[in-house]
Order: structure tokens, then sequence, then C-alpha cells
């Protein structure tokens, strides 16, 4: 019977289960029918050609869209004026250290008690290397970059009903998968049953690729021995000298890795975001709005928060008032307004714009998330596991374990990301108990998967995105409907108010989103000042 | 999580999406975590009392007391939210998100929705005397 169903399965289908679970050509192609494997158009650096002529542009926002826009209007001569609710720039592009305080609705105020140089990014923590738009930020800008790792071998899959509940390091799951199917497809090919002849020459090359792909035997056999300790790791590595011989490991039975359906994760690290390199900034997220800051800082009104925008046909007036005392509105005007404030926050506020404009700011909800760092008394995941950066995946409601991508071999106290989930049940759950429960339900998922957390944990600061007083949310959550009906009517200018920022971008989410939907507007708007 | 709503996210989203698939959308078997049914499953709540559903999930914006909270936005009370008067409104609302608020009616089924609008409408000082049944909700969705 599965002989038969083996033979009925054609190559092509067989081939794209392979490409699926291998991460190679069905999800590439599944990624380039959505958009998502398109070239950025950024050209770096961006050219405002001719002359502002003294035009001034008020900038709503010093998060990643704001600052950059900042910067560039400044540097071609335009006066520039931004307005920004913390008392930092930023917005997401955030880091968390020790003694830093970070108040959420509802009151609750956590202060970070992580040791000298340890921090946390409640917000991005990873740069593609194709994000051009902000890592040319980070090189104009003196930005230190050092590798993100998001794919470790030696990490985990966990999967609380499979393999007894015990973590898998991440080397035997693809190994032993590709060696099982690899080694099943040898079969078929060389037993012609394929229902698609192959031709003799192209049989050969499979078969040969197959023994290559999943470190299979002469026999075509996937067992345990040198050829697959290679990939999944031995059970004793070998050493020097008179030391005991390597003994090569056991692969997992098949079956139960397909039961597991920890394969759900194979093909992570080849996401086209999630592809080597990936870099992050040395020191914490937060070094590049820092050097925004160093830049452009003196354009930057803090605390205040905006109540008011009007326009006419010659300028925007903006009110607003001191985000932590209220008094007295005040009023900033100027001849273009870039408004980077996030639709949830924007959709609150008396706006002067044409209703397709509204109709599309009022059309994206907010994506819950929740992200939670996590000090402990020293790096056990190193000392104890060899796990130096990357990711542990699991189907607890933690979703990820994130190591710390730096500092390796550091004596002294390590922080680890101990959860990070985003749009399920997971991240409205999190974000709805009080920071300190969120903790210790972080705390408990994750000595599931590292017992070492009973007696080295030592504190946290825990973030839920609906709680962040000035983003209401994590990311403009568009659908594929809203987005047709109206992304475009977001984007165009608007009399003189322009939007920019992750959620008027294709990529959501993604600090690459804020960086070019604010270059695009800021292009448009410049044309429209040179053209007077 | 089914192959076809796998495909749903898949066409829905962009960016995180395949992230939001590959990272945590394998739903799982496992029993609950919590005995109010929190924390148990990753694509649907699983909590059924309205009570239970209120304080793990919509209290995270609209607070333990329904009291709302204020930053640059603003979550709105449902303490004395007059709209909460009509039925029709709190369901549509939970179903379908309203501005920057999520659309529920993914991640409840019909009588959840009915338990915690029935919930919200009868606690925080309110009290309306109708209610509502899974079937109204029914009648809501899109």
């Amino acid at each position: 019977m599965a002989e038969q169903r083996k033979a009925q399965m054609s190559r092509r289908r067989l081939l794209a289960t392979i490409g699926t679970a291998a991460g190679s050509s069905a999800m590439y192609q599944a990624m380039t029918t959505l958009g998502l494997a398109a070239e950025s158009t950024y050209k770096v650096p961006i050219r405002l050609e001719g002359d502002p002529k003294g035009a001034s542009v008020l900038v709503l926002g010093a998060g990643v869209a704001g600052l950059v826009a900042a910067l560039e209007l400044h540097q071609v001569g335009y006066k520039v004026q931004v307005l920004e609710y913390n008392d930092r720039a930023g917005g997401r592009c955030w880091s968390l250290r020790g003694g830093d305080r970070f108040t959420e609705l509802g009151g609750f105020e956590q202060t970070c008690g992580f040791d000298k140089d340890l921090y946390f990014n409640p917000g991005p923590w990873r740069i593609p290397y194709h994000h051009g738009g902000i890592l040319n930020y980070c090189k104009r800008l003196g930005v230190s970059l050092e590798p993100f790792i998001q794919v470790n071998y030696n990490a985990n899959l966990h999967a609380r009903n499979a393999f007894g509940g015990k973590p898998q390091r991440l080397r035997h799951v693809p190994s032993d998968f590709h060696g099982n199917v690899a080694e099943l497809l040898a079969k078929a090919v060389s037993q012609d049953k394929l229902d698609q002849p192959v031709t003799a020459e192209d049989k050969e090359l499979l078969l040969e690729a197959l023994r290559q792909w999943g470190a299979l035997d002469d026999n075509y056999a996937y067992k345990a021995g040198v050829l697959s300790s290679d990939r999944r790791g031995y059970q004793r590595d070998p050493g020097g000298g008179l030391m005991d011989e390597a003994v090569p490991s056991e692969p997992l039975p098949f079956a139960e890795i397909l039961r597991s359906r920890v394969w759900f994760r194979l093909a992570l690290g080849q996401i086209y975001e999630f592809q080597s390199t990936i870099f992050q900034p040395v020191g914490g997220m937060d070094m590049i709005a820092r050097a925004f800051v160093r830049e452009i800082g003196s354009l930057i009104r803090y605390n205040a928060k905006v109540t008011a925008i009007k326009q006419d046909d010659k300028h925007v007036t903006v009110t607003y008032v001191d985000a932590r005392t209220g008094g007295t509105p005040m009023t900033a005007t100027a001849d273009w307004c870039l408004c980077t404030i996030p639709l949830s926050v924007l959709d609150q506020i008396d706006l002067d714009v044409g209703a397709p404009m509204m109709d599309a700011i009022n059309a994206v909800p907010y994506g819950a998330a929740a992200k939670i760092g996590l000090q402990f008394k020293r790096r056990f995941w190193e000392e104890d596991e060899e796990i130096y950066g990357g990711i542990t995946y699991t189907d607890l409601p933690i979703w990820q374990i994130g190591y710390s991508n730096t500092s390796y071999g550091s004596p002294g106290k390590g922080v680890l990301l101990g959860a990070y989930v985003f749009d399920s049940p997971y991240a409205y759950e999190f974000t709805a108990l009080p920071p300190e429960d969120r903790l210790k339900k972080a705390v408990e998922y994750g000595a599931q998967i590292h017992p070492q957390y009973e007696t080295e944990y030592e504190n946290g600061i825990a973030d839920g995105w609906h709680r962040v007083p000035w983003v209401l949310g994590c990311f403009g959550r568009w659908t594929e409907e809203a987005r047709k009906q109206h992304y475009k009517d977001l984007c165009d200018i608007d009399g003189r108010i322009a939007l920019a920022g992750e959620h008027a971008s294709n990529i959501p989410a993604w600090q690459e989103g804020a960086v070019l939907s604010s270059l695009d507007a800021i292009s448009r708007l410049h044309q429209r000042v040179v053209a007077g | 999580m089914s192959p076809e709503d796998q495909g749903k996210t898949l066409a829905v989203w962009r960016g995180m999406a395949l992230a939001m698939v590959l990272t945590g959308a394998a739903a799982s078997a496992a029993g609950a975590q919590s005995s109010d049914g929190s924390f148990t499953s990753p694509s649907h709540f699983m909590q059924r009392d309205g009570g239970v559903i209120y304080r793990t999930v919509c209290q995270g914006c609209h607070m333990a007391a329904a009291q709302g909270a204020v930053g640059t936005g603003a979550y709105p009370a449902l303490a004395n939210d007059p709209k909460l008067a009509a039925t029709g409104y709190s369901v549509l609302v939970v179903v379908n998100g309203s501005k920057g608020m999520p659309p529920f009616g993914a991640l409840l089924d019909d009588e959840q929705v009915a338990a915690v609008v029935n919930y919200v409408r009868s606690h925080f000082g309110i009290s309306y005397p109708d209610s509502i049944s899974s079937a109204d909700v029914k009648l809501a969705r899109p």
C-alpha cells in the first residue's frame, strides 16, 4: 500500500516535498510569489536633487522613519523640526539596560536589573544583509555591526509531545530528516518507482545528489556511522593521542521525527530574511538611534505629545502638549509635514486629511507581540551546553529562546531572550498578565528546556507590545484585502502631509520598511517642493 | 494549523508571515498549560468562560477594571461606554476589530465571543438586562 502510494507520487511532487523540507526551491518559489524575495529598490544613498529654497518640514516621531527623514531633509537644506513623544529617540529601535525604567499602559513600572553592558532589544533584533537601507545608515553613521546568529545547529528544537519532551539539537533533526527522505527517494528512483520516467543520465545524477545531500552510504542507506555523524555529530567526538576512539551517534527514528512535527522549523534559516548573513548592532539595537541623534539630535523636541495636525494650502500646524505635564498646548508650523506616528495612535489624533487617507489610517489593526529578556547568574547555555548564540525553537508558549550573540565565553552574568511570540493567542495572553507574571511564566516554560533556569535565573523585563504607550501594538498588521484597498491612499501625499513608517511599507515590522517608506515619502515630497 | 490555514496566513501576510508559520504555528496537541485554558493553543483561544477570556485577553488593553488606558493614544474604557448598550456593536468590534484593535473573529468561536461580550456587559458597573447567544454571533460574522 505504502509502496503503491509512493509510486503514485509524481516526480515533481516528490521533489517539491523535498524542496520544502530542505527549504530550497519550493520555499523560494512561495516567497517570490509573495514578493518577499524581491530585491530592494533602494539606491544608496538617496539623492534629493534641487533646491528646497528654505522650505520647512515638521517630522512627527523620532523613530527610524522620522530620523531618516530628518537627517536627509536637513542635509539638503530644509528647515527641520522633529516632535517626539518619548524622552528618547528610536521608537521601536529600542534597547533596555540596567537601570532603565519602563512604564507600560496600566501603570506597571519595570526597572531593568541587568548588569553593566547587558541589554535586551524589546523591538527589532536582527538586520538581514539585504536590508540595504538600514545597513547603509549603519555604515554612514558608524554603527558597529556583528553577526546575529539565526541558525545554531547546537541550539534546540523542542516539542512537548515529541521525543519524550526532550529538546533535540538542531543538528540531529535536519540530518536525520534529510537522510531518511534521501534514502526513501533513492529507493524509489533506483527501483523506477516514479510515475514519470527519468533519463538514465538524470537518474544517475539524482542518485548521486541524494547520496551527497542525505549523507547516505554506498548502498544509499542512512544509518549510524561516520557519514551521518559528520552531519549530526558524534556520540563521542574524535580526540587526540590515545584518547578513546570516536563513537558515531545513532539517528533518531524517522517515524518519531515525522510525528514530532519539528520539521515545521527546518526551513526557517532558509527564509530570505533569516538567511546568513544577519547583523545586530554591537551594544544594542538603539545604537542606530543614538547614531542618528549624534547627527541631528538638536532638531528633536522630546516629550511632545501631538494632539492635532491641521493644514491649509500654505502650512501645516501641529498642536502638542508636554507628554509628562500636559499643560498649555503649543504649536509648531511648517510648510510640510512628514508624520511617522503609528496608525494605532494617529487614528486618535485630530487630523486634517481627506477621506481616502483617513480610511486607510483606520484600516490597519496593530499586531500583538511579547518579548521577554532574562538575566542569569552565568552563561550556562555556553558553559554547560556549548550553545553560542542562535535560537532554540519550541512549541511552548515562549516559542523561542534567543541566546546572546556577543561576548562569547565572558565570565559573569548573561542575558537571553526568554520569549518572543507574535500574532498568536500566546502574545495576547502574555500581554494580559502583569509583568512579574510574564516573567514567571517565561522562566517556568524555559526551565522545561534548560533546567538551569531554576537555579541561575536572577531578573528580567517583559514587554507586551499592546501595553507600550506610544504604539499600542507591535506593527501594522495589514491584510491583503486592506492593502489592496487602502495602501496607496495611505502613502499618497495628502495636501502637505505625508505618512511614513513600517506601516507604510511592504516590509511590515522590519526597520527596513520604515527606512524605505521614509525615503520614498521624502523623495515624493521633495519633488513637489522643487517643482514649486 | 491546517495546510489551508497556513495558505491563508501566507496569503494574508508578508514579511513576518513565513516567520510566523515556521516559528510558532505548529499546532500542538499538548495538554493545557494553564487550568483556565490560557497558554494552551498557538492558534486559538481555548478559554471558555467569559470572565476568564476578559482577564487573559481583553485586559491586556482594556485593563483589569475595564477602565482603559492613556498613552500617546488611548484604549477606550468599556466600563462607561454607552455604545455597549447595543449587543450588535460589541459583537462586531470583537469579531472584526476596530481601527487599531485587531479582529478576534478567527481566534474565538461564536460561544466564546458571546461569553466575553455577555461578561463585559454585566460587569464593571454595567448591567444590561439582555444577553446574546452564540447564534447571534454567528449571524454577525462576515
